[in-house]
């Protein structure tokens, strides 16, 4: 066929008037999605990274041409880090915001407070941050942490596993955990677990959330002389303990802590090395995915303006992120907002999020004796993950 | 049986800690006690004190950022002041007052230097010395020299001084004490600016020895009030002999026992001297 000039012109004119279009526009009465962070209060360091994550995530699904079609509009409410506001605020985004759907809100006793409201409208609720699965008893809520149904078998599983991997396998252990619920469920676990792996607990010892002086503490793990250092300790805690133990010219041979704040552990000498866990690293192979490296990347950039210190993804963004896939997912795939359709979907099936697979065909919408949590080592100023090792990040060896 | 070292360790623990809660008691209690005004804004300044400190770190030396910050807060003492005077707050409001003002610092520190976590970098943390076999570090003994250097000096001058003799007589009987040409107004001014001052340098030592972030401004609240109580209102050496009390008990209780029990001592020992000292209040 000959291709005269007009006609070429016209085509040229086609293509590239298709090139110009903007994205998929998002048209219609937005979708509402509610839910609150706790943006001021103790919790706050963690929520901003939450926040951060969950508007990128809503950004990129406008210019994916909206859910359904329609735009998304994230209602987002502070909830002050206390899980009695937490639930008021929900109540008001059911019945006075008439929210479509609710999102998670952030960390257990928060998650929990939201879930008696969800319960009580028959809404699905997504959660990102539940520590003690066996309080969720509602049917209608599912985790996208990727954590396990018994994480105070499992976690300490995957850590002595991990351990076991150290040039030094540890023989002796030294739990130190603070009361703090998740944390020490998860010690109160590993008591058990190191026993049945014919490790030697040679010390034992609890302290209160948000505890000043860790001196004693230090001076304890000293005498005790442990081959491996359990912390049962989030956010600031391990780098007191440490910076306690450096005072008293003291260093654990290895050592895990369970949920740090990632940041000020970077650049603490003596906490590299520590072990703890989480579920995805700015890395390869997580970041292999090019619309994953892309969150990343904007992630960096946004989080350097909004003020975070640590600005790489980690498992706190990344659960944030995988809550919005399984949304997306379940809404497209069951075609609206209906929440008993959107729980029933994902019961029968499964999401693929940025960190793994999640499913929810387990005990309670979880998935017993597994999941998709990982290892991550301090190496030289830089988290990478290290155990198990088709997540690990390329050349990377546990030390 | 824990051993002398640990034992030994933990009480240099207890002191250093204890002349933390000393120094930031000791502005409190000369509010409290000398001015009738429960400073909770105290703990807000400290904090501000220590991340004004964190800020300037990158530039200054720790001890050259204090001698600016120090004469700032001695006038924001002294605004504090004024505003308490104009509007004429009672003993209960100015809890109230001062409650909302930590929340308004709380915030700006929020606002500004976000909620995380910050740790000031500094030579001065890796200095440490060995005696025999327990260490004690150089900011710690920094701490503990300013609280004792205060507490001492602050005693003394209200003891040994015309100034001193002229504040104990205007907190024991205002109209009396300006009958005999003490200034009043003057005197209130100046303490409240020195407590404010004191809050600064109890900021230099929370940035030299722990980690900031704005919600820890409520974390040393309970324990503090406790060694004021304990110490006597308006006393400048009780807060200090009272926190290292609570400290040093703490610590052995973290050493012999279980840590959780640690929280306890301070609160127990406080009901303890209610219930047998009760005058002392």
């Amino acid at each position: 066929m000959r291709i005269d000039r007009r006609r070429a012109l016209a085509a040229g004119g086609a293509i590239l008037s298709t090139l110009a279009l903007p994205p998929l526009r998002a048209q219609g009465k937005p979708m509402r999605i509610g839910s609150t962070l706790p943006l001021t209060g103790p919790l706050a360091s963690l929520a901003i990274i939450h926040k951060v994550t969950a508007e990128i995530c809503v950004e990129n699904l406008n210019k994916r041409g909206g859910l359904l079609g329609r735009p998304v509009e994230w209602v987002l409410r502070d909830d002050q880090s206390k899980p009695e506001l937490t639930r008021t605020l929900y109540e008001q985004l059911i019945t006075s915001d008439k929210v479509d759907l609710i999102q998670s809100p952030y960390a257990t006793a928060s998650i929990l407070a939201a879930m008696g409201v969800a319960q009580r409208y028959n809404k699905v609720l997504l959660h990102t941050s539940f520590g003690i699965p066996k309080l969720a008893k509602y049917d209608m809520q599912f985790q996208t942490a990727g954590s396990p149904f018994d994480p105070e078998n499992v976690w300490p599983n995957h850590i002595f596993d991990a351990a076991a991997k150290l040039p030094k396998p540890p023989k002796t252990v030294a739990i130190v955990t603070s009361k703090f619920p998740s944390v020490h469920a998860i010690s109160v676990g590993a008591r058990e677990v190191l026993k049945k792996r014919g490790l030697t607990e040679v010390l034992h010892l609890e302290y209160e959330f948000g505890n000043r002086d860790y001196g004693a503490i230090a001076s304890r793990v000293k005498e005790a002389n442990p081959d491996f250092l359990w912390g049962g300790t989030n956010g600031i805690d391990p780098v007191l303990m440490l910076e306690a133990m450096k005072k008293i010219d003291y260093r654990p041979p290895a050592q895990v802590h369970l949920f740090p704040a990632p940041g000020p552990m970077l650049k603490l000498p003596e906490a590299q090395g520590a072990l703890a866990l989480t579920t995805f690293e700015s890395h390869p192979p997580f970041t292999d995915d090019p619309a994953i490296a892309q969150f990343v990347k904007t992630y960096g950039e946004r989080a350097k303006e909004a003020g975070i210190p640590y600005t790489a993804v980690d498992l706190q963004s990344a659960i944030m992120y995988a809550s919005w896939q399984v949304l997306e997912a379940a809404v497209t795939a069951t075609k609206g907002t209906d929440d008993k359709a959107i729980a029933a979907w994902l019961k029968k099936n499964e999401v693929k999020t940025l960190f793994g697979t999640l499913r929810w065909n387990g005990p309670q919408n979880y998935v017993e004796g597994a999941d998709l949590y990982k290892i991550k080592q301090l190496q030289q100023g830089r988290w990478v993950v290290v155990h198990p090792s088709q997540w690990t990040a390329p050349g990377a060896n546990i030390i | 049986m824990p051993s002398a070292t640990l034992l030994g360790q933990s009480v240099l623990s207890g002191v250093f800690i204890g002349a933390l809660y000393g120094l930031l008691g000791l502005g409190l209690t000369l509010s409290w006690g000398m001015l009738r005004q429960v400073n909770l804004a105290h703990f807000a300044l400290a904090f501000l004190g220590g991340y004004l400190t964190f800020q300037l770190s990158a530039r200054l030396d720790p001890f050259v950022i204090l001698a600016l910050v120090a004469p700032v807060f001695f006038v924001l003492g002294m605004a504090l002041h004024w505003f308490f005077l104009r509007f004429s707050v009672t003993l209960l409001n100015t809890l109230l007052v001062t409650f909302g003002i930590t929340s308004i610092i709380e915030a700006g520190i929020q606002w500004y230097w976000t909620a995380d976590f910050h740790r000031m970098e500094n030579a001065y943390a890796a200095v440490r010395w060995k005696l025999g076999p327990l260490f004690v570090s150089l900011t710690d003994m920094v701490t503990l020299g300013f609280a004792l250097a205060l507490a001492l000096g602050t005693w003394g001058v209200l003891r040994f001084t015309d100034l001193g003799k002229a504040i104990r007589a205007t907190t024991e009987d205002a109209p009396i004490a300006a009958a005999f040409g003490v200034n009043e107004k003057l005197l209130g001014y100046l303490v409240s600016g020195l407590a404010a001052a004191v809050a600064a340098v109890a900021g230099l030592c929370l940035a030299l020895n722990h980690t900031l972030a704005p919600v820890q401004i409520y974390a040393w609240m309970g324990v503090v009030f406790a060694a004021v109580m304990m110490g006597g209102l308006g006393r400048p050496i009780g807060p200090l002999v009272a926190g290292i009390v609570i400290g040093v008990s703490e610590a052995i209780t973290m050493a012999v026992t279980n840590p959780t029990w640690a929280p306890l001592v301070s609160f127990s020992l406080l009901i303890a001297i209610l219930l047998f000292r009760p005058a002392r209040f």
